[in-house]
């Protein structure tokens, strides 16, 4: 694609809504265009996605392509590619942008072999100069890789809340492009049986303000109800290490980390984690991060704002009640 | 069913943050001293997964295959002595370190090569540049359904279910093969092989191939992406360690930490 310009999104809709991350890819190809020009076009795939093409615009896609049609869902590769290549197409644009979400890891390298071009995962920033680059994390999070594509489009995904989205602008203006690609549903070949969504209880861990995580350390699934009121009184969420997960004593959905969550908020509560980089790629961005850990070498405590270097279980009760206390 | 595993050696990924270093003017690790390569974690756990299918069906036959340095050897022992059949080592000119388009490349014209394969099980990412794109540039190169990151996979007649973690939870998916299935570490730990399945894997046949044999060119393997730089962010310790007599006074001067910093 010699004249390929601009960005296309590849946007997610969830219960009715933008994901979060969609508008944030909106403002990062907003931030794209004006240095390098070209629109930003938002693809929108799903059995009732058209309502939201208005908000994609408000925050900051130029032109919307919708490919709506209950088969389309739940997601399959097979059935999503020839609607993105068909806005490829139509968009031609320099860069590709999807979420490094379910779909977003499915679908961007998948895509990537089908227009014949490189792919960078987990992208944490993107520059332009006279051309692109990716920044990424790799090793476990333990270096920093910075990619420029060979041929365009390049395709990226972009990790959650490493871009900021725009304020949404209502009296901005778009236009809604339909796409005719539809799935061939009776020659899929893949077919969902059943899905088993996780329960959140109050505030969605990506979205939380304060997350409370608990790692191999705790001892036991016991440990995470002491977690529980901690998060309860601060009015944030729970996480979990990925030992914790593997042991069973949480669901794989709270994983915080380079193959689980990532999370930025404002508290951090490190709980027994002792912060290996895989663990940091998830929770790194955290403005305060508290470590409570009985070991002062943990890469956590070296990581944190405030540590309290004792035995969990002798701090939890007590912080508690003080928080308790300051909160009432 | 034929199944082909998938398997990178890698630097140990568990090498403490302390002891990682990059040559940046090579753009490459260097590799910790004292420590070994290991098979990637994730592709251990679709040798397990591969293995848990065989035993199900009572039969069927798994090859194991790397592209890589010669060393890559030993990571194919590893996974014949977990229970494999027969092993695939792709190596020489321009496929020490190839990035990710050329090793689905060289997967894909190995998997034709090898010939009748029902799925080919891989990790759901490599746990040396952490990208999970080699997997479905394979199945796009062969033009086969993809179902990844799965927990469990299980046969039935000429399909496999496999239950696939989501960032919000589970779903179960049915695949015709030929596929290509990532695993993830929800499915459990891999087997350890006994000692003399150790001794027994030394002698079950492994051929050696080259980029020529497959039929691939220079050209086919070149990067789509050109690494620009590599290093090692600096991270700085600011931490201010809660003093106390106490847990229980630690705790509380923490809470009057956190509030007169307006955290709370
Ligand atoms: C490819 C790959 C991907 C990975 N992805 C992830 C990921 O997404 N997320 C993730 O979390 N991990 C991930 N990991 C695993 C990661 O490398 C670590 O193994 C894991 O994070 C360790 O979990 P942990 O901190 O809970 O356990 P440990 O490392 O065992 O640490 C336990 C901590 O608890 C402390 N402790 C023990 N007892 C007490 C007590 N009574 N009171 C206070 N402190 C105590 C110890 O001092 C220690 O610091 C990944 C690994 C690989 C190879
Ligand atoms: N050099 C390689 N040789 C064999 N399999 C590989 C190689 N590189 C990647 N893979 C497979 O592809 C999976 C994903 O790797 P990646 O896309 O590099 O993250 C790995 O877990 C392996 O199963």
């Amino acid at each position: 694609m010699a004249d390929a310009q601009g960005v296309l999104v590849v946007g997610e809709v969830a219960d009715g809504n933008l994901t979060g991350l969609t508008t944030e890819l909106l403002g990062a190809g907003r931030r794209l265009v004006e240095k390098a020009g070209g629109k930003v076009g938002c693809l929108l795939v799903g059995a009732a996605v058209s309502g939201v093409a208005n908000d994609a615009i408000a925050y900051g896609a130029d032109v919307v392509y919708v490919a709506e049609d209950g088969a389309f869902e739940p997601y399959a590769a097979e059935a999503w590619l020839p609607a993105a290549q068909e806005a490829a197409a139509k968009a031609s644009p320099a860069a590709v942008l999807l979420g490094q979400t379910s779909i977003g890891r499915d679908l961007a390298p998948r895509l990537a072999f089908r227009l014949g071009v490189g792919v960078s995962m987990d992208t944490v920033a993107i520059e332009y100069d006279s051309k692109l680059h990716f920044t990424r994390a790799a090793y476990g999070g333990n270096a920093r890789a910075q990619l420029a594509p060979k041929s365009l489009p390049a395709v990226a995904t972009v990790k959650g809340k490493s871009q900021d989205p725009l304020e949404p602008d209502s009296g901005r203006g778009g236009t809604v492009e339909h796409i005719a690609a539809r799935p061939a549903a009776d020659q899929a070949r893949v077919k969902v049986l059943g899905q088993e969504k996780a329960k959140v209880e109050g505030v969605r861990l990506e979205d939380a303000d304060v997350v409370v995580t608990g790692g191999r350390g705790l001892g036991g699934p016991e440990g995470f109800q002491a977690l529980e009121e901690l998060a309860a009184v601060l009015g944030g969420a729970v996480g979990a290490s990925r030992a914790a997960c593997d042991l069973g004593w949480y669901p794989p959905s709270a994983q915080v980390g380079l193959t689980g969550v990532t999370v930025s908020p404002t508290l951090y509560v490190a709980v027994a984690v002792s912060g290996a980089s895989q663990h940091m790629a998830g929770m790194s961005g955290s403005k305060n991060i508290v470590a409570i850990n009985k070991d002062p070498e943990a890469n956590m405590v070296k990581a944190a704002r405030f540590a309290v270097v004792a035995d969990f279980k002798q701090v939890l009760p007590s912080l508690i009640e003080e928080l308790r206390k300051l909160r009432a | 069913m034929d199944m082909i595993v998938c398997i990178k050696q890698i630097p140990d990924p568990e090498t403490p943050a302390s002891a990682f270093k990059v040559d940046e003017a090579a753009k490459k690790v260097i590799p910790a001293q004292g420590t070994q390569p290991v098979v990637s974690p994730f592709d251990l756990q679709a040798a397990e997964a591969a293995l848990r299918v065989k035993e199900q069906l009572g039969s069927g036959t798994i090859h194991v295959l790397s592209v890589g340095p010669a060393g890559a050897a030993q990571a194919i022992k590893q996974v014949l002595a977990m229970g494999a059949d027969d092993g695939f080592l792709i190596s020489g000119p321009g496929l020490d370190d190839p990035d990710a388009y050329a090793t689905a490349q060289v997967i894909a014209a190995a998997a034709k090569k090898i010939g009748n394969v029902d799925a080919i099980f891989m990790g759901r990412q490599a746990a040396d540049w952490d990208e999970g794109v080699v997997p479905m540039g394979v199945a796009e190169l062969l033009g086969w359904p993809q179902v990844t990151v799965a927990k469990a996979v299980t046969a039935a007649d000429g399909r496999l279910r496999v239950e696939r973690v989501l960032q919000d939870g589970f779903e179960t998916v049915e695949v015709i093969t030929p596929a290509v299935v990532t695993i993830s570490n929800e499915l459990g730990d891999p087997r350890y092989p006994k000692l003399q399945q150790i001794m027994m894997a030394g002698r079950k046949p492994l051929a050696q191939w080259t980029a020529a044999d497959l039929g691939l060119d220079a050209g086919q393997l070149q990067s789509r992406m050109e690494l620009e730089r590599l290093y090692v962010p600096v991270v700085e310790s600011q931490v201010e360690v809660i003093e106390g007599e106490s847990p229980a006074e630690m705790a509380a001067n923490l809470a009057r930490r956190l509030r007169e910093a307006r955290i709370i």
